[in-house]
């Protein structure tokens, strides 16, 4: 009773979210009801008896799916009536591609064949005496274990071709190297002087950051080499300094 | 058959575990805002709040008699009921995660089969909250304190989820009652000590505490994402932070401090008490952290969590599983 009664609650409000992440007009209210309709999808598998799916689907999809879909289309800047304008000119290519879709499930639901024993299956998910997470975990390790690994191997593929798409190392970006920021001392950090008056220094010079050189010579532009009192202007601004953009 | 076994029992009984578990918790998460200030006094060389109240004790209850005093603004332009869903979201969230917390030996209110899922799923919602109030404020701090929050927590819950999987490993159960009975001859802080540290920061960063506490940024952001809430929806932000931390803490209490039970075993009676001391010795470091480190750079942040924690988390994982394999001691399911 009490099963039925959260059935179909769980299936309305799902099959009315989902209808309201097409119909919404604002896409991130879009992206709102993309979510409570996982969630009462969640309900659905828990009435099922998968709680184990239920809170993947929880975690997956509404924590760290949706939460990026929400991160990319709140950010978006989008025109509404710009996007409701080429309904009339686009909406043959949609029907078109809708009527494939559902041609090609048509053609898979045809070629269905039912094991003789699935309607008793239904009645009981998993195995009698096992938890479902145990049932599950025992299939796809076992005999579904290559299936598995090469769903994990697509997504690699498919996580890698985004990186190479979108990384791209600019010659401006600044990098923190923490171990050359630890190995720094007072030494390589701070210079005391002494000026004649009037005489002023080579303020680049000191300003700039010494590089700490990787074979670790200390290139320092004020460290004369023969010793004598330091100050500014002998030397050429930036023409012992290591390379930029560290 | 007594009453207590029909339906409508059942509902009574699981309000009433509810609100037995509820109101305490509330209490805690007041006095905790009132422990922070005195923690914080103290490590500053202050006093803190002493006036209302003997030792200040009644100051939680000023501050939510203000709170609640103020008016509710709601800014021009944001988007009312987005607005006003996103604090009691967080509120909300932070509460229903204990249903699935054991208190003491079966004192959980649902005792699932995988509330280890259960709390992860739950606390991976956090970021809603705070996501939908900075775009509803319909302000450029708001919004960017929630961008960053976003990129934060879901980060942080990548490596978060390894740690879990190396307890899981060793518990080879899902429920977390048998992951504290797991416990018994040793807690798991110390053989996964290192998996328990990253746990830690990671809950510091979850909570969006000092010192990852950038969506907040006040220095540069004002105030992150509640830059626009007054009154009871800001409070129910503040309160869920809070009980937020409470829950982090007890998840760590449960996963590697071994739930209820005392060091070695002792004094079983005081099971719930075990508990509750642990929680508060994590809050205190949760307070004690923030009275002592600088704020994160943001990219230093992001470094942390994919370049340190997430490999470190991975080979822990498979050092665990190996170990486990080589001695002969992992856990087959029942």
């Amino acid at each position: 009773m009490v099963p039925t009664v959260f059935f179909y609650l769980f299936a309305v409000v799902l099959v009315f979210c989902a209808a309201m992440v097409v119909t919404a007009r604002n896409p991130v209210h879009s992206v709102l009801f993309l979510i409570a309709a996982f969630f009462n999808a969640a309900g659905l598998f828990l009435i099922a008896g998968a709680e184990f799916l239920a809170f993947i689907l929880v975690i997956v999809y509404v924590g760290a799916v949706a939460v990026l879909f929400l991160f990319v289309v709140m950010m978006l800047d989008v025109d509404f009536a710009q996007l409701r304008g080429g309904f009339q000119r686009y909406l043959p290519v949609g029907v078109a591609v809708g009527v494939l879709l559902l041609a090609e499930l048509v053609f898979v639901m045809a070629g269905w064949q039912f094991h003789p024993g699935m309607p008793q299956l239904r009645f009981a998910p998993t195995p009698a005496g096992v938890s479902n997470t145990v049932a599950l975990g025992n299939l796809i390790y076992t005999k579904y274990v290559l299936l598995f690994q090469t769903a994990g191997l697509v997504l690699l593929v498919a996580m890698i071709g985004a990186i190479v798409l979108t990384l791209r190392d600019r010659r401006t970006s600044r990098h923190q190297s923490i171990a050359v920021q630890v190995a720094r001392n007072a030494d390589n950090t701070m210079e005391l002087l002494d000026v004649r008056l009037g005489a002023g220094i080579d303020m680049d010079a000191i300003l700039r950051p010494k590089v700490i050189e990787p074979d670790g010579i200390d290139d320092d532009p004020l460290d004369p080499p023969q010793g004598g009192p330091p100050h500014g202007g002998h030397h050429p601004a930036g023409a012992h300094h290591g390379p930029e953009g560290r | 058959m007594s009453i207590w076994d029909t339906t409508a029992g059942h509902v009574v009984v699981v309000f009433a575990e509810a609100l037995a578990l509820l109101v305490p918790l509330l209490i805690m998460v007041a006095y905790l805002t009132y422990a922070e200030r005195k923690v914080l006094a103290a490590i500053q060389m202050r006093r803190g709040p002493n006036v209302v109240g003997p030792f200040g004790l009644l100051q939680p209850f000023a501050d939510a008699l203000k709170m609640v005093m103020k008016e509710t603004v709601i800014p021009e332009g944001a988007n009312r009921a987005l607005f006003l869903l996103a604090p009691m979201l967080t509120f909300a969230l932070a509460m229903v995660a204990w249903a699935v917390i054991p208190l003491n030996a079966g004192w959980a209110i649902a005792d699932i089969n995988v509330g280890v899922l259960y709390l992860f799923g739950i606390s991976s919602l956090g970021v809603y909250g705070i996501i939908i109030a900075g775009w509803a404020s319909n302000s450029k701090y708001a919004f960017l304190g929630a961008m960053r929050s976003a990129a934060q927590m879901v980060s942080y819950e990548v490596s978060m989820g390894f740690v879990i999987v190396s307890v899981l490993l060793v518990a080879g159960s899902l429920n977390l009652t048998a992951i504290v009975e797991a416990q018994k001859t040793v807690w798991f802080c110390v053989p996964l000590f290192p998996m328990f540290i990253v746990f830690f920061i990671s809950t510091l960063a979850e909570t969006n505490r000092t010192p990852f506490d950038l969506p907040e940024g006040e220095s540069e952001l004002v105030a992150g994402f509640m830059v626009e809430y007054s009154s009871m929806s800001y409070a129910l932000f503040f309160l869920g932070e809070y009980a937020n931390m409470i829950l982090m803490s007890g998840i760590t209490t449960i996963l590697f401090l071994g739930g209820w039970m005392g060091p070695f075993n002792i004094l079983p009676v005081l099971g719930p008490l075990w508990f509750v001391l642990k929680v508060c010795f994590l809050l205190f470091v949760f307070i004690w952290v923030r009275g002592t480190f600088p704020r994160y750079r943001y990219d230093q942040l992001m470094r942390l969590g994919w370049k340190v924690f997430l490999p470190a988390s991975l080979v822990w994982l498979v050092i665990t599983a190996g170990v486990l394999l080589a001695t002969g001691t992992l856990p087959t399911p029942a």
